[in-house]
């Protein structure tokens, strides 16, 4: 009835090679938050967060229990707040950011995604004073995240957004330069954004979703690691395979959790996101799993195609495992976030020019990315835009998530502690894109047909 | 509602007695039950049936692991769906 060696299979997993469930998102819908008065709507919004989510986080850890499988965050995502917080009388939005980290709080949630504008065709006045307060609210809250869309497929490239964006980002920087620019490790500008993305900082619920739903994101990359170091010079189809067995069995994982959490919150299940999520500890890598595939560093020729397979293994892997899959869906390059990645920028082996062709074929984008403080807005601006670019010509979810901290120059490395980990400061092309930039206005949408 | 209980370690006298002593205390039925030694690291997996179950999950989560610091192994209680579901179609 039940074999041993897959019982032992399952605990070594969890206890030596790190899987976890990474977090178990709660989408909430704010529609009905919204009022005249901005001090009645910060009211409705804490109090429907606190209402809904008022069990999250013990329901987490009684699932962490029962099943011995260690969920490592438990996360509310909300609407975009433009949309709630413009028919309100006011003109400083930091409020209703207050609103969201104090709900975050009073539920015991770490981080609560949502503090976002969806501008890739242009700008309401709501999404104006909303981009505008960006800078205030992640300086002065602990627990929210922000997130722009600024470019889809169908629309083409805001190029307006893209370029105040840069800006932003450089005052997020400046007015957290004692924290190493902190404010920009929360804030993430996207090409493509998904609507059900469950991982932080670029979470919200989208205007499709329902009133409320469990979206859950598995985890694993050490345990595709340690399964490849057992293929030492196998040809890449065996590979393929090994990581798409791999992917199956940590996402039915995910599948369980998200199941057992929808029940006992008596909240609909929403998706699973199939994301290799790393974390700065040891043996939680996705580079190292391109290491393991035969690559000296991560970030040497070949890291590209590594990547590709990967990515494309996980996700077949994945999709038979679970009923609904979503999100980002795909395996995370973030630099601070990985010990390979960090020390593969550290020698010198990765540069930004490199992860901007990774993020070709991987979720999601140029991700906790440290760079020289002194910076131009109009080089953050002409980053984002080279990244939009690859999503919207390749139809694919694409982000920037740049951090230029105050003060620091290339080579020097910014501490975070926790899961953001430590970044290396990485080379910019020195070059400048302020023309290019200045001009503003919109990149048409691509042609969808004629692709070469 | 079944459960699998699985003690890793060093071998030594006892651990199926404390363990098994725990579960006759708290009205748990053993369903299957096998051990093997494997250079030098003892394993045992018990399967077991909680539905007669005179406590909380978590009570018995928490004697378990009390007694496995005692005899210096690491016993873990899990609820059986995590190995059907990653192992079974």
């Amino acid at each position: 009835m039940f074999n041993g060696n897959e019982i032992l299979e399952t605990i070594y997993m969890i206890s030596q090679e790190n899987l976890d469930i990474r977090t178990i998102t709660m989408g909430i819908s704010l529609r009905d938050c919204a009022s005249d008065s901005a001090r009645t709507s910060c009211r409705k919004i804490y109090d429907k967060i606190s209402r809904y989510a008022q069990n999250l986080v013990k329901t987490g850890e009684d699932i962490e229990r029962d099943f011995g499988i260690p969920i490592i965050n438990k996360r509310i995502s909300v609407t975009p707040v433009a949309l709630v917080a413009e028919s309100s009388d006011a003109d400083n939005y930091a409020v209703f950011a207050k609103a969201m980290d104090d709900a975050a709080k009073n539920v015991g949630v770490n981080f609560i995604g949502g503090f976002s504008a969806l501008v890739h065709k242009g700008y309401t006045k709501g999404d104006a004073l909303l981009i505008k307060a960006i800078p205030e609210a992640l300086s002065t809250t602990e627990r929210v995240c922000s997130s722009v869309n600024l470019a889809t497929t169908k629309t083409g490239i805001n190029m307006d957004a893209v370029k105040e964006m840069g800006l932003v980002i450089k005052e997020c920087a400046e007015r957290t330069r004692d924290r190493g620019a902190v404010a920009c490790s929360k804030l993430v500008v996207f090409a493509n954004a998904a609507e059900d993305n469950p991982f932080m900082a670029g979470a919200f619920h989208g205007v499709g979703e329902p009133e409320c739903v469990i979206n859950v994101g598995v985890s694993g990359p050490g345990v595709v690691a340690s399964a490849l170091k057992n293929l030492k010079g196998a040809d890449l189809g065996t590979v393929a395979e090994t990581i798409k067995k791999t992917a199956f069995k940590i996402t039915r994982m995910g599948q369980l959790v998200a199941q057992e959490a929808s029940s006992r919150l008596k909240v609909p299940f929403g998706i699973v996101d199939l994301s290799l999520a790393p974390t700065p500890a040891i043996g939680d890598s996705v580079a190292h799993i391109l290491e393991a595939m035969g690559l000296e560093r991560c970030g040497a020729h070949g890291t590209t195609a590594a990547l590709a397979l990967l990515n494309d293994a996980v996700k077949k892997g994945g999709v038979m495992a679970s009923s609904y899959v979503g999100g980002l869906s795909g395996a995370f390059i973030p630099v601070s976030e990985d010990a390979g990645m960090i020390d593969a920028a550290i020698c010198g082996a990765l540069s930004i020019e490199k992860l901007e062709a990774m993020t070709c074929v991987c979720s999601v984008g140029l991700d906790m990315i440290a760079v020289p403080g002194d910076t131009p807005a109009s080089t953050l601006s002409a980053i984002i835009a080279d990244e939009a670019a690859i999503g919207v010509v390749n139809n694919k979810t694409t982000a920037v998530r740049i951090i230029p901290v105050p003060g620091m120059k290339e080579g020097d490395v910014v501490e975070y502690g926790g899961l953001f980990g430590r970044a290396p400061i990485m080379r910019v092309n020195p070059f400048s894109a302020e023309e290019f930039i200045q001009r503003g206005g919109r990149i048409p949408a691509p042609l969808q047909s004629l692709r070469n | 509602m079944k459960a699998v209980i699985t003690v890793l370690g060093c071998d030594r006298i006892g651990i199926i007695a404390s363990i098994t002593g725990i579960l006759a205390k708290t009205n748990v039925n053993i369903l299957d039950i096998s051990q093997t030694i494997m250079q030098n690291i003892f394993s045992m997996i018990m399967l077991v049936d909680l539905s007669g179950m005179n406590c909380e999950f978590s009570k018995l989560s928490e004697l378990l692991t009390k007694v496995g610091e005692e005899l210096g192994v690491e016993v873990r209680l899990q609820r059986e769906e995590i190995f059907t579901r990653m192992h079974r179609i």
